[in-house]
């Protein structure tokens, strides 16, 4: 579904991501790992195709197509979601307007009917109970006013409606309590099917305690270093990363294909 | 720039919709002003003596008056003597008894604008008066109106019809000698819709008048009058639009609300002129005085506002908040792109007790836009207990566009409130990823991100002119995008 292959990018001319290979193919969850700064959120942006970073080298092909050739949008239209690490507010643009738009984009897009208002409510009221929201956050303005934990069980609450082929989660974990944790794995999961991929961005093992990823890769001053089955991620629990950004000869940049 | 940035300066680069121009025979006197073409004017209109006396008194003052120079807008001096004050269609001349006798012409002009004036084709619930440069040339529902006692027809009827509440109340609210374009306005206004609701009379239907500016070389000086006696409501609505062209033309218009105790106005505009081209060439001076006053307790006058067109607009509809626990509200959306300029804002004057204001002014400025808001909150010491609030947003798209705030607040009463909140954002690059990582073009990206900015103004306005309101703004902010 996903090939990335020697992928470099610059921001202001500062290298951030230094040749990354990585195959993703339907049915693979795939976690990204590496301490801060190492260019996991930079990869998340570039294949959701965020401006500002300049591409300088590489290719990633995504269900036959170039997609760094493709505008954000017609990314998003084609099933490429990314679920944010910092959700932005809208003020006065409600929750379920937005949610409408970007349902029935993509719907337009793969040549179905729009829902209409009755399909449509009926559909994000039984969504949004299934993510233990209330339902009054959908009649609020984006993300306006919402606690982070809120935040973030929008951001799945956008991606189990709009159900991308491709999902790439961003540091989904970050600032969320337990419970959150515990119902936005639960979206994320609702979602595991054999003809869907998601990447995983994570700088900690806990999302992988619920989120049992097929594969892990490590990445570190913009190269993957290590790539592996989900007992990577335990030993990188345990021994953090020094044990392998020390070391980077015996970590051939390798993807899980 | 930005790609963010440069995506949303294609968005922002327009055009304007309602720019044809309708070929009719018209009735147009000579350029230029002076004591016999007042006369004319009158004369042309039948009207009573003392009406005529009203406009030489109101031009001999506009001659002793000069234009205003406060205002944050900049254009070439007007020649008044360059200027035609009179145009009519010539087949309105003995005007039309009824719909069937209104010129096709003019009633498909109307259609092509979206305002049929045939009353089964309008939307159930507003009636309509048709005004064209300087005459009305249809008035929609009367009669259905007439038997709830309410008064809806065009100024120039009234003042035959109604002679006693035009004298009564013509100039009571905007004196003659107000402001500048409000004296000319006075001395040589031509037509312009009149209402009175009576007494506990809530009015079955949104009212509502169509300007349009069709005739060359000719401004528009229309003249509303909306009384609503004690107890009654009425929600009015006012659409303006004109053709494109090169000239700029002036529009001097003048607005007087009267609510007596227990009174409720709701008078909502969406102005929608020809703004001028992309580098500043033509469109409309929208130089308006607009003024309601609460003359009995617990009366309330709501001014909403969208303001999209116009090369130039100042423009301030205020309240004279008399009445005891009286209420005066402004809601104003103002886009000024390209070239456009915009002195907008409100004057909220409290001299009764327990007066309350509400004012929210939403700002927008794209390409080389120029926006003030310029807001008056004045509390006489007899207001005891005034409170007035005052929200005041702009947002920038580009970086070549302005927005300026005036707020000026004279307070004489110890006991008023007065809260005055002001901000200033932009459409942030992160905004615009996030929508169109959900799919969202930029276009519609920028459109929905406007429209939640506006959102409190829109929500004030009556359904179907909410849809209108925001389709505008989506039409005023869109174009190419490569």
């Amino acid at each position: 579904m996903l090939q990335i292959k020697d992928l470099t990018a610059e921001v202001d001319g500062k290298p951030i991501l230094k040749g990354i290979h990585l195959t993703v193919n339907a049915g693979e969850i795939h976690a990204v790992m590496g301490p801060n700064g190492s260019g996991k959120s930079t990869l998340a942006s570039i294949l959701a195709g965020r401006d500002g970073y300049e591409i300088t080298g590489g290719s990633v092909m995504y269900q036959g197509k170039d997609l760094l050739n493709m505008p954000a949008e017609d990314r998003a239209r084609d099933g490429v979601f990314l679920a944010f690490q910092y959700p932005v507010e809208i003020p006065g643009v409600s929750n379920i307007y937005l949610l409408k738009a970007a349902v029935n984009a993509r719907r337009r897009h793969q040549g179905l009917q729009e829902l209409d208002a009755m399909d449509f409510l009926s559909l994000v009221k039984e969504k949004v109970r299934f993510m233990e929201m209330d339902e009054k956050m959908l009649y609020r303005a984006v993300n306006e006013g919402f606690s982070g934990g809120e935040k973030k069980r929008n951001e799945i609450l956008q991606m189990i409606m709009l159900e991308p082929t491709l999902a790439l989660l961003d540091e989904t974990d970050s600032g969320l309590d337990i419970d959150a944790l515990k119902v936005v794995s639960k979206g994320v999961n609702s979602l595991r099917s054999p003809d869907r991929a998601m990447i995983l961005v994570t700088h900690y093992q806990r999302l992988l305690d619920y989120i049992t990823p097929d594969f892990v890769h490590v990445l570190s001053a913009g190269r993957i270093i290590k790539s592996g089955g989900p007992d990577l991620a335990l030993e990188l629990e345990r021994q953090g990363y020094a044990w392998l950004t020390g070391d980077q000869k015996d970590a051939p940049s390798k993807g899980a294909a | 720039m930005s790609e963010a940035q440069s995506t949303i300066d294609e968005i922002i680069s327009k055009d304007y919709e309602h720019g044809f121009e309708t070929l009719l025979e018209m009735d147009v006197i000579p350029r230029g002003l002076s004591e016999d073409v007042v006369r004319l004017i009158s004369a042309k209109k039948n009207e009573p003596e003392w009406l005529l006396e009203w406009r030489l008194a109101a031009y001999r003052h506009w001659l002793t008056m000069t234009p205003p120079e406060w205002a944050n807008v900049h254009y070439p001096a007007i020649d008044y003597q360059d200027m035609i004050y009179y145009a009519a269609p010539k087949s309105q001349k003995d005007g039309p008894k009824s719909l069937d006798e209104v010129d096709p012409e003019l009633l498909k002009t109307y259609e092509k604008l979206g305002i049929p004036l045939h009353e089964r084709a309008i939307l159930a619930g507003v009636a309509v008066d048709a005004v064209f440069d300087s005459v009305s040339v249809a008035t929609t529902f009367k009669d259905k109106l007439s038997e709830v006692g309410i008064v809806f027809c065009s100024f120039s009827e009234a003042v035959h019809t109604h002679p006693e509440l035009i004298k009564q109340y013509l100039g009571s609210v905007v004196p003659v000698g107000d402001n500048f374009y409000a004296a000319l306005n006075s001395a040589v206004f031509s037509d312009g819709s009149f209402c009175y609701i009576p007494p506990g009379v809530r009015c079955p239907m949104e009212l509502s008048t169509y300007f349009r500016i069709n005739a060359k070389n000719t401004g528009q000086f229309e003249r509303t009058l909306i009384v609503a006696d004690e107890g009654a409501y009425v929600s009015y609505l006012e659409g303006c639009t004109a053709p494109m062209r090169d000239e700029n033309q002036l529009h001097a218009a003048v607005v007087e609300l009267v609510a007596m105790k227990k009174a409720q106005i709701k008078y909502s505009t969406v102005q929608n002129w020809y703004p001028g081209d992309k580098d500043g060439k033509g469109g409309i001076y929208n130089f308006v005085t607009k003024r309601g006053e609460c003359r009995g307790d617990h009366a309330k006058i709501s001014w909403t506002q969208v303001e999209t067109g116009s090369a130039i607009t100042w423009k301030y509809p205020s309240v004279v908040l008399k009445g005891d626990h009286s209420v005066g509200e402004f809601y104003s959306v103002a886009l000024t792109n390209h070239r456009q300029q915009a002195d907008t804002g409100t004057k909220m004057i409290h001299i009764g007790r327990n007066t309350k204001s509400t004012v929210v002014s939403k700002g927008i400025s794209a390409g080389f836009g120029q926006q003030a808001y310029r807001g008056l909150v004045r509390v006489a010491k007899s207001a005891v207990g005034a409170r007035n609030y005052t929200q005041c947003d702009s947002l920038l798209l580009g970086e070549k566009c302005q927005a300026h705030t005036f707020p000026y607040i004279e307070v004489k009463q110890p006991t008023a409130t007065v809260e005055h909140e002001a901000s200033t954002s932009r459409i942030s690059e992160d905004q615009m990823f996030f929508c169109r990582q959900r799919g969202l073009s930029p276009e519609d990206a920028v459109s929905m991100i406007v429209n939640g900015f506006c959102k409190e103004v829109f929500k004030e306005l009556p359904m179907e002119f909410a849809v209108e309101a925001q389709k505008l703004l989506g039409v005023s902010l869109e174009g190419s995008v490569g």
